[in-house]
């Protein structure tokens, strides 16, 4: 196992695509001393920003300890092994991730888990805009994995996902499964407007209070309950939603009928 | 400075040099017939192919309808960034790459002189200030005038030699190079969501029909003895069944070709070449054309080869764009500018897998292979419609080796392949004709009396190309010569030499080449022409002309009228 420990608080974004398994993997830790980053416009050797050490451990595996809010695109395109951060950890983490684990003690930046195809990135935090989500423009979402979120997460979650499953245990930003195309969405607290905006296919499961549905979804029924994956279930009733019609969409919307008495008035259209 | 280029394989078709070893003399930025050898600095060239440097007669790389692309397209430039140099400015962008990129590619390909078509005169300006942005190249620029109100009124009328003094203004008031005419009268008339379909539909509200505007503009381009004839890009461009349409287009003015000189040019035919009712039962027309071209000599034509790339489609086609928004079901930008013409930018996605994509791939080829003559025909992708212009060394293999072609078809669609004429082509193009559609070609359709050639008097654009013609087989060694024309191994610019072993060895500037048109009689400026500028235009007439102080570097071609 590899440990990182950041040698001061970093000022300036850093640019570490290389901290990853895949790059570690059979190097020795004076070759991984020597990657390079980008601090800010300057190039560096990893070691002069980060004391690295060998330990005993799957050899696999990155062990972050210290807070790295500033350390962007850690694990980007990995393909297996696990990384675990213990503190803040900065934006595109797990950028366009194939494999292996992610594990986020602490709070994560935007475009945690953008484009993602496989692998799983759980943060025990909170998660910024943007999760799961592509680049602005880009109509790229991710394809697959798995995001956990203990805390909450900001605007635009899940935008344009085609597969894979996304969970929130905390609150949710406005635009949730923006333009989704399939794949699962769960918020288990609160949530902002505009949930499941152009959405074509896929569900958006919330477990709280939703502002307010979008004029393009209609009422299709009150379910009992609802599976999110394998053993997960979330029981209602709940309203389910479909849309959005302004896009031909099929997606359905789930919003729990008990926390959303301003919904109630849908269930004539029943 | 003198240079002497030494040993060589020079393919110059301009002066029938076919891959003669020889020298080339270089002075002052003028290939000559002799430098001093001792003093001047050699190019050790053997081995390796020198050709004139490449000139592209059909790519969009300057103008607002461009710099819409970029903006609605942040993620193609994320991908696709090239850090700033020493001696390179930083840029991004893979199928609409900033300005100093798009020079810096060119020229690491070769390329030395480009034409932007599809200038709105409103834009005028804004297309030179990103003209004057684009280094290493020269280039020049063509404005959109088959919809403009006063061509359309002028013909209207009958009034062919006020049309032609009027046209003659506007081209050098937009320091424009050649008449170029998008879906004549279909622009117009999407101005109040309608567009024409055939070349006899009347234009609303304006009593011509696209015939007309054709055959005008025509006439008009032969009595100012432009350089270049008119460039067109047909009516129903992209709609299946439209060869018969380009067929027309190319037929209305099969009278009006004098002294062997074409008289139109059809753009991107490759989108003008569909049989077939529907998407469904879409076919390729590339038989039809090329036999029509065959046996006509007023015709050239530039082929629009599609490449499997993820790009942006950006024509002043608007009725076109918006059908092939509704295909795509994403984000787009439609535009009407003003009186003068439209717009519209789709960011679009070829793949193999596809049956349309896979056949309109097949028919560009086809074209190109089919049509007999080289200098009828030259090699385009549109650039960015068809696929961004760094996939010219990949079309450059699929003409030269049936290996090159056999291999893309392998893994494009099943029944696009059984359909394709591609598999019954034996053709192969040498260096030769490659040299004539990339260079020679386009330099002599567009009138350009020093490119595209290294006679005694040409500019000194060369480029070089590290393959060895005698060594190498094209036909089978196809990637060897794609990768050779991908790197060149030196770019000559003006004498000078600015790539160098694939990297930019020196920033070039390049000139901007207008037509100063020179009437007997100077256009009048009526009160009424200058007060429809006020009513109709957002631009005042005094604000409209792009002054020659607007250029960085200015070349201006004096051509005297008839009128």
């Amino acid at each position: 196992m590899i440990n990182l420990y950041p040698l001061s608080e970093f000022k300036l974004p850093i640019m570490a695509g290389c901290i990853s398994p895949d790059v570690f993997q059979n190097q020795r830790s004076e070759e991984i001393r020597m990657l390079k980053v980008w601090e800010g416009n300057k190039e560096r050797n990893l070691g002069e920003l980060f004391k690295v050490e060998e330990s005993i451990g799957e050899e696999t595996s990155i062990m972050i300890s210290g807070n790295v809010g500033e350390v962007r695109r850690v694990g980007a395109c990995m393909r297996g092994g696990q990384i675990t951060i213990n503190g803040n950890a900065g934006m595109h983490l797990g950028e366009e991730m194939k494999g292996g684990k992610i594990t986020v003690n602490g709070n994560v930046g935007g475009w945690a888990g953008s484009m993602m195809t496989a692998g799983e990135i759980e943060v025990q935090g909170n998660a910024g805009d943007y999760l799961g989500a592509p680049y602005r423009g880009s109509s790229e979402g991710i394809r697959g994995g798995r995001i956990v979120v203990h805390g909450d997460v900001g605007n635009e979650a899940g935008a344009h996902m085609k597969k894979g499953i996304i969970k929130v245990y905390g609150n949710a930003g406005q635009f949730v499964g923006f333009r989704l195309r399939d794949g699962t969405i769960y918020v288990q607290k609160n949530c902002q407007a505009r949930a499941g905006a152009c959405m074509i296919n896929g569900k958006i499961i919330l477990g709280g209070f939703l502002e307010s549905v979008l004029p393009s979804f209609t009422i299709d029924s009150i379910r009992g309950k609802v599976k999110i994956e394998e053993d997960e279930t979330v029981s209602g009733p709940l309203y389910v939603f479909l849309g959005d019609l302004a896009e031909d969409g099929k997606g359905k919307l789930y919003v729990p009928k008990e926390k959303n008495p301003h919904l109630s008035s849908y269930e004539r259209f029943l | 400075m003198e240079l002497l280029v030494k040993n060589g394989f020079v393919y110059d078709p301009l002066n029938g040099v076919d891959g003669e070893r020889m020298d080339i003399a270089i002075k002052d930025g003028k290939v000559v017939e002799k430098v001093n050898e001792r003093k001047a600095r050699k190019i050790d060239a053997s081995g390796m192919i020198v050709m004139p440097g490449g000139v592209d007669i059909h790519t969009h790389i300057a103008g607002s309808e461009v710099n819409t692309g970029r903006l609605l397209r942040p993620e193609d430039h994320f991908r696709d960034a090239e850090p700033k140099t020493s001696r390179t400015r930083s840029g991004v962008g893979y199928s609409i790459p900033s300005t100093f990129t798009t020079g810096y590619r060119y020229s690491r390909m070769g390329y030395t002189t480009i034409m932007n078509p599809s200038m709105p005169p409103l834009e005028a300006k804004h297309t030179h200030e990103e003209l004057n942005d684009t280094p290493m190249l020269d280039k020049a620029t063509y404005p959109l005038l088959g919809d403009w109100w006063f061509v359309l009124e002028y013909l209207a009328r009958g009034q062919i030699d006020e049309l032609a003094r009027h046209v003659a203004w506007i081209l050098t008031t937009t320091k424009g190079y050649a008449i170029k005419i998008v879906n004549p009268g279909g622009l117009e008339a999407w101005g109040f969501g309608q567009n024409v379909h055939s070349l006899d539909d009347q234009v609303p509200h304006f009593c011509v029909t696209p015939r007309e505007i054709i055959r005008g503009l025509c006439n008009v381009n032969r009595l100012l003895n432009l350089p270049h004839t008119i460039h067109v890009h047909t009516n129903n461009l992209g709609q299946p069944g439209n060869y018969a349409t380009a067929l027309d287009t190319m037929g209305c003015v099969e009278d009006m070709a004098s002294e062997n000189r074409p008289a139109i040019h059809i753009t991107h035919c490759q989108f003008s070449c569909f049989k077939g009712d529907d998407w469904r039962t879409l076919e390729s027309g590339a038989d039809e054309i090329a036999s029509y071209v065959n046996c006509h000599s007023h015709v050239t034509m530039d082929m629009g080869q599609v490449i499997f790339a993820d790009t942006t489609t950006m024509t002043a086609d608007g009725p076109f764009q918006f059908g092939l928004s509704e295909l795509t079901g994403g984000k787009w930008v439609n535009h009407d500018v003003e009186t003068e013409t439209s717009a519209g930018i789709v960011p679009f996605n070829y793949r193999r897998k596809s049956y349309v994509h896979a056949t309109q791939w097949s028919i560009g080829l086809e074209l190109a292979l089919l049509i007999r003559d080289p200098w009828k025909i030259f090699m385009t992708t549109d650039h960015p419609n068809g696929g961004p212009f760094t996939y010219y060394p990949r079309i450059i293999a699929w003409l030269m080796s049936r290996k090159a072609r056999d291999a893309t078809m392998k893994r494009i669609n099943p029944r696009a392949r059984s359909k394709s004429l591609l598999s019954s082509i034996t053709r192969e193009l040498g260096f030769q004709e490659v040299a004539v559609l990339t260079r020679a070609g386009q330099a002599k359709a567009l009138g350009l009396e020093t490119k595209g050639h290294l006679g005694v008097g040409a500019d000194a654009d060369i480029a070089i190309y590290n393959v060895n013609p005698q060594c190498v087989d094209p036909a089978g060694k196809y990637k060897t010569v794609r990768r050779a024309f991908k790197h060149a191994a030196y770019t000559i610019k003006s004498g000078e030499i600015v790539v160098k072993n694939d990297e930019i060895a020196k920033h070039a500037q390049g000139a901007t080449m207008w037509l100063d048109v020179q009437t007997s009689e100077p256009v009048q400026i009526t009160d009424e022409m200058k007060r429809k500028f006020r009513e109709y235009w957002t631009v005042e007439y005094e604000n409209y002309p792009v002054t020659e102080n607007y250029l960085k570097v200015s070349r201006s071609k004096t051509v005297k009228a008839d009128v």
